[in-house]
């Protein structure tokens, strides 16, 4: 576009936030009870990077591909399209994602045996994403109907896959983060220009994991022991 | 003349309360004596809800459809104005608009030759906030367009100087986007109260006074203010009857809102 300096956000924005969280009412309704599901698919993998990472870290990353594929699909695609044509463009991203968390559980590429600040900023994170975020519809007043909830909305999957990340040791590890984390970003602008304040929510995932990462490379570069 | 913008405000996808939401407007509009609909393949779902709101009413014979063609590809035109026209469900468009200036050379002739050919009656060009006002002044001077649309309200104002004039000179129709800045001023101005020499004019809203502001200026054919509420545009559309206000008016309006 020429000009496009000139260009501020809010000419990117096609929607209004009535119609924005209508489509989670409406996805929500959709879907229900697959919301049980997930959430239960979220509580394990906590449960599972918590008490028994060693066997079943191959688990975590095949939940976290069927559902980045499934939310990609379902939502993005299907739902997000419809008033938003740049969502096209976005879902393919997340079966990428959902492949390359595929390509971890077969290789078996991740270790979940972080401790200290890095492992805590990660269970805050994917704790959040499972059991906080589906509270910010209700606490800003729009009913439960319209929550965002792991595994059927994009911003709690993207939010706790990163708290996942921040647990996980492993080569594939910078590869997984790019996508979320860009998700994230994207869903911090959309819901800052629509003027909702839950921005801050994928945002400060995002901070959080720059931060837990930088510190990780502080300390390995003054090879302490890693963190 | 008041019109209906769809940016945004159509754009429901396929929630089926929000698209009788928008027919109603639509029902309301044309009840109202309203005509054009201007959208956008740029608006999302916003044709296929026109497209719907249009069947639902049992197509309007006073519709004055205004759509755009955006791609920045020349070949993909025709090919993008035909989906619109199938999203409507019309048998052609009155008007076919280049948005914002993208490759408009190539679009132009294409709704050019389409004129020719009778499949499109009007064309025209698009470009909003005072954006390349210098190239929409030489294409106005230099091809044979019927409309021009760009945005001009009581705050944004450079229209009128050189694109006004010369559409009234060259027999343009200019048609007006953003009279309310997106609703900015809508908003900013809800709680403030009317100037009581408004009374004079017979308005009753903020809304009303900033629509009278534009049309009362001889070159502007149609504003096309964008809404999702029945009172609304009914609101807007009583704006084009009775008085006008004259140039020292329509200068006391400007200088109030600016003011306030
Ligand atoms: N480059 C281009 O070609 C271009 C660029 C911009 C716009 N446009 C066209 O121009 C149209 C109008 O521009 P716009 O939509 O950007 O902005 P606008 O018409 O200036 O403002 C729309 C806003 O004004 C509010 N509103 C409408 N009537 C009202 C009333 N009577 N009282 C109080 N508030 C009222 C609406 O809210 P409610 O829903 O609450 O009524 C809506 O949020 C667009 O829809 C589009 O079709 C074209």
């Amino acid at each position: 576009m020429s000009e496009w300096w000139t260009y501020r956000a809010e000419d990117f924005l096609l929607f209004s936030p009535r119609v924005y969280w209508r489509m989670f009412e409406s996805h929500n309704a959709a879907l229900w009870p697959l919301h049980v599901v997930t959430l239960a698919a979220g509580l394990l993998i906590i449960l599972l990077i918590a008490w028994r990472p060693g066997v079943f870290a191959r688990w975590i990353a095949l939940i976290l591909a069927v559902l980045w594929i499934f939310v990609g699909w379902s939502f993005l695609w299907n739902r997000y399209t419809t008033v938003n044509w740049a969502a096209a463009y976005i879902a393919p991203a997340f079966a990428v994602e959902g492949g390359l968390l595929l390509i971890s559980a077969l290789r078996d590429g991740l270790a979940f045996d972080r401790r200290g600040p890095v492992a805590w900023t990660g269970y805050l994170t994917l704790v959040f994403g499972i059991a906080g975020q589906p509270l910010l519809a209700p606490l800003q007043g729009r009913g439960w109907t319209s929550s965002e909830v792991f595994g059927i909305a994009p911003d709690p999957t993207a939010i706790a896959t990163l708290g996942v990340l921040l647990l996980a040791r492993g080569g594939l590890v910078p590869w997984l983060l790019p996508i979320p984390l860009l998700w994230c970003l994207l869903s911090g602008m959309t819901l800052r220009t629509m003027g909702e304040p839950q921005a801050w929510a994928p945002y400060a995932a995002v901070a959080l994991t720059a931060a837990a990462w930088i510190w990780t490379i502080i300390r390995q570069r003054g090879s302490l022991p890693a963190a | 003349m008041v019109g209906l913008g769809t940016w945004i405000t159509f754009n429901v996808g396929n929630d089926p309360g929000l698209r009788d939401e928008c027919a109603d407007v639509m029902a309301a509009f044309f009840e109202g004596g309203g005509r054009m609909i201007d959208s956008s393949p740029m608006y999302g779902s916003s044709q296929p809800v026109v497209g719907y709101g249009l069947q639902k009413l049992g197509r309007p014979p006073a519709l004055f459809s205004a759509e755009k063609v955006w791609t920045s590809s020349a070949t993909a035109g025709p090919a993008q104005i035909e989906q619109s026209r199938r999203f409507w469900g019309v048998p052609k468009f009155d008007l076919v608009q280049v948005h914002n200036l993208l490759a408009w050379k190539a679009h132009l002739q294409t709704l050019l030759q389409m004129k020719a050919a009778g499949t499109v009656r009007y064309v025209g060009i698009t470009t909003s906030e005072g954006r390349r006002h210098d190239l929409v002044e030489q294409i106005m001077r230099n091809e044979p367009i019927d409309f021009v649309q760009f945005s001009y309200n009581v705050v944004d104002r450079d229209a009128e100087a050189r694109l006004l004039p010369l559409a009234a000179e060259r027999g343009i129709a200019v048609i007006v986007n953003r009279p309310f800045r997106q609703g900015e001023l809508t908003n900013r101005l809800k709680n403030k109260p009317l100037p009581e020499w408004a009374a004079e004019l017979g308005v009753s809203s903020w809304a009303q006074l900033l629509l009278k502001f534009i049309l009362s200026h001889p070159a502007v054919t149609v504003a096309i203010p964008a809404t999702t509420r029945v009172d609304h545009v009914r609101e807007n559309l009583s704006a084009a009857a009775g008085s006008m206000p004259d140039l020292a008016t329509r200068q006391r309006i400007s200088a109030h809102v600016k003011a306030l």
